[in-house]
């Protein structure tokens, strides 16, 4: 008779760290990016590559916010509609001569009120957040539509473009300083303090949550707040980068946003995820339509591949630990 | 060793790009589109290849975003810089987005030219009207005088009367007028661009004239509604319809005999002639106010004060090449 070894845990750190989403996707952006090298003569350049940084910094900012968001067991679909609404407000006030730094108030004030009208009808009327920011995600663009119709609003102040379009440091743009002090912000937040803990336990068992003393309600509204507020910074980019506004602005962008979630490796049902994780996504994303985009691959195939690299990433796992059982 | 050395070699290539954009002779020359997947710019497309084809040594990415989105547009000139393309030239899905997008484009030595729908002047070296309003009003009434040896009566089915463009294009054509002598205007209708207005406006044309030989309609709306109202008044081979429609929209009116052709632009001869812009100012061609470019075949885009040019007559469509355009838009 062989002697039972119960191992005090199951793998080693070193293993676990293997193992994890995040190493996967790592490796999965390794690929991607040497793959790209080879296929493409034009794609290890450095303003190339700053360029490509533009298809995802100002998607991340929101999906950064939006990780915690889906964590925590809510999700808000209205992010691109408030896009557009901040946008929309920052358009109306350039026009009567508003000065960069009251346009940038202006985007991050309109995010922060989306932000919290969509928290007031969650956390305080109870109503399910899927249901709630479909409504706003019309509401807001609607607003949008009325004001502007077919026109745009132009004739930003000159000091404004610097946000979208402006460079920190040789082909450092500061879309990307910003993209990467916010991944340090909310890695923080989630990963190192009791309120990213509290983000957990809520995803995981609200009820549970409740009972052990955490103001669930409060910490929900706090988030929604987060993602409008992200929503604001991230129009005050684009609408830099762009020059102008049009209420068809940024159309389609929460569904970018919440796959980059979703390869990021949090669970949709919440409870689980990274925000280590969402930053490789990002560049994941990134680099596919960049390096897709080189080799003029047409659009719908880059969205195919989108598609398959997606459920590929969330599938890969459950198939290795099917094979293993 | 080989990968080592490909590597090597791609790093060095990548390197080079960046002083310079595309080495080979080659002109690659960048068609873009509101969105893939659209007949009228597949059409275009074709044109385009028909000039590569003529010019030689020309490579012609046709490329476009997903949907109609100036963001999409965006990723896709971004890419087109990082490829180092020698010439974009663009239908913009908006005029003052891709601006930023595309002055970056000709600070990196990119020939940038819109078409069809255009770029605000800031972000383009010129822009290619499909047509111009003159050659429009002129249009009309050609096509309805072609089929008249002996001269008559014709009338004008119109959108609204506060329409801008068709009134424009009428009061050109009012303009041209008397080069047609023995064509006789007797009326201007307005239908709306209602399909039921426009067809009891018809039948009250022909009701109050008797002798109408022709009825022109500068919309697609009305050319269809008025074509409609003829075949059931039975009055086919008598008055004859004819104005600016859809190819797809028409094919069973040209079938029928109602109509003996129409106009609309010719995307095939757009996308030709954008190609061939794009390539003449990249090879130098002067972009100011009054320039001469050449097209090809179609002949010479004349710039106006703000980079503008408009490319020909709206091209004719009848029983001869209603069926190859049919399915195209």
């Amino acid at each position: 008779m062989t002697a039972r070894i119960i191992p005090d845990r199951l793998q080693s750190p070193l293993q676990r760290r293997l193992k994890s989403w995040e190493t996967l996707l790592l490796a999965v952006a390794v690929a991607i990016f040497i793959f790209n090298s080879f296929a493409s003569e034009y794609f290890l350049n450095a303003w190339n590559l700053s360029d490509a940084t533009f298809n995802f910094t100002e998607k991340a900012m929101i999906a950064f916010a939006m990780a915690l968001l889906i964590i925590a067991g809510e999700i808000d679909l209205s992010v691109a509609a408030i896009i557009a609404l901040a946008s929309t407000a920052m358009g109306a006030a350039a026009q009567i001569g508003a000065s960069p730094s009251v346009l940038v108030l202006i985007g991050l004030g309109t995010g922060l009120a989306c932000g919290a009208f969509n928290a007031v009808l969650v956390t305080v009327m109870g109503l399910p957040s899927i249901v709630v920011t479909i409504g706003t995600m019309s509401l807001f663009r609607g607003i949008s539509y009325i004001v502007l119709g077919d026109t745009a609003y132009g004739g930003y102040p000159a000091g404004f473009a610097f946000f979208g379009q402006g460079y920190v440091w040789w082909v450092i743009s500061f879309e990307f300083v910003l993209f990467a002090i916010l991944a340090v912000i909310f890695g923080v937040l989630l990963h190192l303090t009791s309120f990213g803990r509290t983000v957990y336990a809520i995803g995981n068992n609200p009820t549970g949550a409740l009972f052990s003393g955490i103001r669930v309600a409060r910490v929900k509204f706090i988030l929604f707040l987060l993602t409008g507020l992200m929503s604001g910074i991230a129009a005050i980019c684009l609408t830099s980068r762009l020059g102008s506004t049009r209420p068809s602005i940024a159309f389609g962008m929460e569904l970018e946003v919440v796959t980059m979630v979703v390869l990021g490796g949090v669970s949709i049902l919440g409870g689980s995820g990274s925000i280590p994780g969402v930053v490789i996504a990002a560049f994941v994303m990134g680099l596919v339509t960049f390096g897709l985009g080189l080799l003029n691959v047409p659009g719908i195939v880059m969205s195919i591949v989108i598609g398959a690299l997606l459920i590929g990433v969330i599938a890969l796992p459950r198939i290795w630990a099917m094979r293993r059982l | 060793m080989r990968v080592m050395k490909t590597i090597l070699t791609t790093a060095a290539i990548a390197v080079a790009m960046a002083a310079t954009s595309a080495s080979a002779e080659t002109t690659r020359i960048a068609l873009v589109v509101k969105a893939q997947g659209i007949g009228f710019f597949e059409a275009a497309a074709k044109g385009a290849e028909e000039a590569a084809a003529e010019l030689g040594d020309v490579e012609i990415i046709y490329t476009g975003p997903t949907d109609t989105t100036a963001e999409g547009q965006i990723e896709v000139i971004n890419s087109l810089i990082a490829q180092g393309v020698d010439a974009i030239a663009i239908s913009a899905n908006d005029p003052d987005a891709l601006v930023p997008a595309l002055q970056k484009a000709m600070e990196r030595g990119i020939t940038v030219i819109s078409w069809d729908s255009g770029v605000a002047e800031a972000g383009r070296q010129m822009h290619l009207n499909p047509s111009s309003t003159e050659l429009i009003g002129n249009t009309i009434i050609k096509l309805a005088a072609d089929h008249m040896p002996d001269g008559g009566d014709v009338a004008i089915l119109s959108a609204t009367a506060t329409a801008t463009n068709q009134n424009a294009w009428i009061a050109a054509a009012e303009a041209v007028l008397p080069n047609y002598p023995g064509i006789n205007l007797v009326a201007t209708v307005y239908g709306d661009d209602l399909s039921d207005k426009s067809y009891r406006e018809a039948q009250g044309l022909m009701t109050t004239y008797p002798d109408l030989k022709a009825i022109i309609a500068p919309t697609t709306v009305g050319i269809l509604a008025a074509c409609q109202a003829v075949t059931d008044a039975g009055k086919i081979g008598q008055v004859n319809v004819t104005g600016l429609g859809l190819p797809s929209e028409m094919a069973g009116c040209v079938e029928s005999g109602a109509t003996q052709s129409f106009a609309i632009w010719n995307p095939i001869d757009l996308g030709y002639a954008a190609t061939m812009l794009a390539f003449n100012i990249h090879n130098g061609a002067s972009t100011e106010a009054g320039a001469e470019i050449p097209m090809g075949r179609i002949g010479n885009a004349t710039l106006d004060e703000t980079g503008t040019a408009a490319m020909s007559d709206p091209f004719t469509y009848d029983a001869s090449n209603i069926e190859q355009f049919k399915s195209i838009f």
